[in-house]
């Protein structure tokens, strides 16, 4: 059992480069090879709007887009980003990329104490990126994977359905919107 | 100054208007400073080692390698703790006769539950503290479990405490009227044993705190994921012996609480003595994994229940027996003998019968311990009560609605003690039971219903009516000897620049707390809300109160807000009316100007006579001193409690096949008083609806019968998700508390305290073609198809 410390310690200190674009900027990160994304973002990188509810994959609070898609951060390593395009809801916010989702949100009181709610946008932004308009079944579906403890999930539902509507307006208007 | 407080017409008419939360929308960007987020200079991190077993003597503690690992400051043990931490005791005075052991912050040669810490190291990151976990070893010698109530009680059998007779905490009694007599003369008898799983808060944000004790200034400043940071400030002073003035509690964004987070958990004293031990800031965040085993569990009741009614209907009498068990302590400072005392004075409130008794036995396992969540006790006894009112009348051949129309107090029979003892002042049973008809369109549910059967589908229609207690007076904890406050204070400040700034005791975990304050100043002075800026949590900063729990934030901390805005408004009138050499009986405030009471002619902006308060008092008339801070406390005062009312109702269908139940829409009504915004309160009774629901149907802890948590995992413990969530409508009936100007009730745990309820009755509907019957909660597929006996 001696040798117990200094092998743990060792594998512990040993840390990998890696390299992102976070939000947009190019970064490094040292990381040891057991640090998942989420901690790499919110310990190192100090992007806690990402949160950790479960670090198993079952409550979306940990949700970021990774090369535009949608993942949970808690279930990549952060060795497995390398190199990847990775935005958090700090990045969405200041891009102004889900201002209306967030507008809506907020109109509706679609959180209470917040902690599900980047996790909630990032999944609502992937899921009108994928269906222009989602029936409020298939909202309620795409949201299976996302936890709240707070709102009863109704204005949440709400929200996204009123994002959608106004979206598809504004492109059938010819806005040109993305 | 006299308007009408629901008048939305006039100018900063804030009361009863739905506007969105001003913090919100630091949320929605990613910027809540959530404990679990907080990063301080020379932090370290602590992680537990923690019990397999449910209760097992402790041998030996071997930590010299975990020492020895580098990165690692402190491997402490309960010893090392004992002897800086006073320990505590879970009981308050005011029950009578129960008992707890003392307990510390880690245990000195004794576990009583699988998962209980028992080790703490501190290391310079929690990777490294989580290593060093693994180089400990603890050698324990097993000692016999008790995990479920009936081998608790056992005569004989094996104790908990090693000191006491037996594993009894408390024992309750209530009998008034002569209930023997109204079951002799009774036409109908309705008898029923029921039993509610244990379940959890799972609230999204673990349980986080970060401690740092600075030793040259003995101060000790707690960043604590609470509702309740006066509560903690106390005792983090009374049991390490710190100053209270030198002890500040900051409680940030909070990633819900629903009472879970009020409760003193053996880590958060440890992370403080570790603090202090260290000289350096210790942060702890449960993991998932932790939460499920250390987190307090609520319910855990079995209820014997028995109705008498006459040949009509009308209720005669309910006799009743709670037997609950909770962990191998009673929590501290609220106990956990609070959820069994309410489940016996709620159960049968809305109905006015006389004739009650009710016993509670509140009994210690080898578990962890159950205490105050979301609706304490408010879903057992209604679950009970409306189950056997529906019994009732499917025997009498009475419709749902009639019976409750036929028993309920009447409207305009109020005030009325409950044979409990509880004081109503003005419930509203009636006027909800008629517009949850209407709102459900109860008579188009039932057609449908018996049409769908016809074709082999099964709905079901539950309601359940419920009472449910706010506002609480110092009858609650205050009277037992216990330091939780049963009043607020606000310090309100006209700033340098005509804005308001509300310093208040009342804290906010998401439901609005802020915002609504800040409604009542801006409406109550007459300014726009947006020159409101309210601040909460900070022991430091703030008045000392009871902060929210118990439905008491609107209620009691929203009177407070509204006295020291009308004290503020006086205050500014009368140098308003110096300077404008009036009376300030003639003057007024409108949108943020001092205007002429009658003509509402603005006459001078109360950001003027800041400037002047502040900048230039040399041109006030001498001896006069501007007062443009008031402090104002508020106690309750009048009745004990604020109760509410309202009822539910449930649609669903039962698939007999799978037994798995589908929640079509649900409803309620509700009576909070004065709504101050109806927006968040409708998003309260939604959230605490879905809570309510999640334990109906998926929310229950499992142990082995070796004391093990089984589910212990988001992946295995069930929380409603969205897909099985139903839309909610909602409607309200408004009865204002005449105990307070702003007429304000509760409202956070009226969802969750029928919700259960409701699917119950629904189920047992949608079953009764194949005479089957439920009577436990969670309704699982596999209890739905075992009383169909398919399974
Ligand atoms: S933290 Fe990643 S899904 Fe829960
Ligand atoms: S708002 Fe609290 S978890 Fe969703």
């Amino acid at each position: 059992m001696n040798g117990l410390g200094e092998t743990l310690l060792d594998e512990a200190d040993e840390t990998v480069r890696v390299r992102l674009i976070v939000n947009g900027r190019k970064v490094n990160c040292e990381v040891a090879p057991r640090d998942t994304l989420v901690d790499c973002l919110r310990d190192k990188l100090e992007l806690t709007g990402t949160h950790a509810g479960c670090e198993m994959g079952a409550c979306g609070a940990c949700l970021v887009q990774l090369d535009g898609r949608a993942v949970h951060s808690c279930l990549v390593f952060a060795v497995q980003a390398d190199g990847a395009r990775i935005d958090t809801i700090e990045g969405l916010s200041e891009r102004g990329v889900i201002a209306d989702l967030q507008a809506e949100f907020h109109r509706r009181n679609a959180l209470q104490c917040g902690f599900c709610t980047p996790g909630m946008l990032v999944n609502a932004q992937e899921l009108l990126s994928r269906v222009a308009q989602p029936s409020r079944e298939e909202i309620r579906d795409a949201l299976s994977g996302n936890y709240c403890r707070c709102t009863g999930y109704e204005a949440i539902v709400d929200a996204i359905d009123a994002v959608a509507k106004e979206r598809s307006k504004a492109r059938n208007a010819g806005g040109g919107g993305a | 100054m006299s308007t009408p407080l629901t008048s939305l017409d006039r100018p900063n008419s804030y009361i009863g208007r739905s506007v969105p939360r001003p913090n919100a929308k630091r949320l929605l960007a990613g910027r809540g400073r959530y404990v679990s987020d907080l990063k301080l200079p020379r932090m370290l991190h602590a992680a537990f080692l923690r019990s397999p077993h449910a209760h097992a003597k402790i041998v030996a503690i071997h930590a010299d390698e975990a020492r020895a690992l580098e990165g690692v400051h402190l491997v402490a043990t309960g010893t090392d703790l004992a002897g800086i931490c006073a320990p505590w005791t879970g009981t308050l005075d005011h029950f009578k006769g129960m008992t707890s052991a003392p307990q510390l912050p880690l245990p000195l040669d004794r576990v009583v539950w699988a998962g209980q810490a028992v080790v703490a190291v501190v290391a310079e990151s929690r990777a490294i503290a989580e290593d060093a976990l693994e180089l400990i070893e603890v050698d324990y010698a097993d000692l016999p479990v008790v995990v479920d109530i009936d081998s608790a009680r056992e005569v004989g059998g094996p104790l908990i405490n090693p000191g006491s007779a037996h594993n009894t905490c408390f024992r309750s009694q209530l009998d008034s009227g002569s209930v023997d007599d109204a079951f002799a003369h009774a036409a109908h008898v309705v008898e029923e044993e029921f039993s509610f799983g244990r379940h959890t808060a799972v609230t999204l944000e673990p349980r986080a705190i970060v401690a740092d004790y600075d030793p040259a200034a003995g101060m000790l400043t707690v960043h604590h994921g609470t509702q309740t940071p006066y509560q903690f400030q106390d005792l983090y002073s009374r049991h390490y012996g710190i100053p209270e003035a030198r002890v500040r509690v900051i409680a940030s964004d909070i990633g819900g609480s629903f009472g879970m987070k009020l409760h003193v958990y053996h880590e958060d004293m440890a992370v403080v003595g570790l603090s202090i031990l260290l000289g350096r800031p210790v942060k702890y965040v449960a993991d998932r994994m932790e939460s499920f085993v250390s987190d307090i569990h609520a319910r855990d009741h079995r209820v014997r229940a028995r109705m008498a009614l006459d040949a009509k209907g009308e209720i005669l009498a309910m006799d009743v027996e709670d037997l609950t068990a909770i962990g191998a302590f009673s929590t501290y400072p609220r106990t956990s003998v609070v959820e069994g005392n309410q489940v016996i004075r709620l159960i049968g409130a809305p109905y006015r019968f006389k004739n009650y008794r009710a016993t509670l036995e509140v009994i210690f396992q080898n578990k962890v311990q159950t205490s105050q969540y979301r609706a304490v006790g408010h879903p057992i006894a209604c679950a009970v009560t409306e189950r056997l009112v529906d019994m009732a009348a499917s025997k009498i051949g009475l419709d749902p609605f009639a019976i409750r129309g036929q028993n309920v107090i009447p409207d305009d029979a109020y005030p009325q003690t409950s044979p409990t003892g509880y004081r109503f002042e003005a419930l509203s049973h009636q006027a909800c039971l008629k517009r949850l008809h209407e709102i459900m369109d109860y008579d188009g549910l039932r057609a449908e219903q018996a049409a769908l059967r016809k074709r082999g589908v099964y709905r079901g229609i539950g309601i359940a009516t419920f009472v449910e207690i706010t506002n609480p007076s110092p009858a609650f904890y205050g009277v037992g000897g216990a330091r939780i406050s049963s009043q607020d204070g606000a310090i309100l400040s006209l700033t340098p620049s005509g804005e308001v700034r509300c310093l208040i005791s009342v804290t906010e975990q998401g439901q609005g707390t802020e915002a609504i304050i800040s409604q009542i100043v801006a409406d109550q002075l007459g300014i726009a809300q947006e020159r409101v800026k309210v601040i909460t949590g900070d022991t430091e900063v703030t008045p000392h109160g009871g902060a929210t729990w118990a439905c008491r934030g609107a209620g009691i901390g929203g009177e407070t807000a509204l006295q020291a805005t009308r004290a503020l408004k006086r205050n500014i009138l009368e140098i308003a009316a110096l300077i404008l050499q009036e009376q300030p009986s003639a003057l007024d405030i409108v949108d943020g100007e001092v205007v002429d009471a009658v003509t509402r002619k603005p006459r001078l902006p109360i950001a003027e006579i800041a400037r002047i308060a502040y900048f230039r008092s040399d041109t006030l008339p001498p001896g006069t001193q501007a007062q443009l801070t008031v402090s104002h406390h508020f106690a309750p005062q009048g009745y004990p409690f604020a109760f509410t009312n309202g009822i539910q109702g449930c649609a669903l269908e039962v698939d007999v096949e799978t037994g798995l139940v589908k929640l079509l829409r649900h409803f309620i009504v509700e009576d909070c008083g004065r709504v101050i915004n109806p927006m968040l309160v409708d998003e309260q009774l939604r959230g605490g609806i879905v809570q309510g629901l999640g334990a109906a149907l998926f929310e229950e802890c499992r142990y082995s019968d070796t004391g093990q948590l089984m589910n212990g995992s988001l992946a295995d413990y069930l929380v409603p998700m969205p897909m099985e969530m139903p839309d909610i409508v909602i409607a309200h009936v408004e009865t204002p508390t005449a105990d307070t100007v702003l007429g304000a009730k509760g409202v956070g745990e009226a969802g969750t305290a029928a919700a259960s309820a409701c699917v119950l009755n629904a189920v047992n509907d949608a079953l009764a073609p194949f005479d089957a019957t439920i009577n436990s909660i969670p309704i699982t597929p596999a209890k739905v198809l075992k009383a169909l006996k398919r399974f």
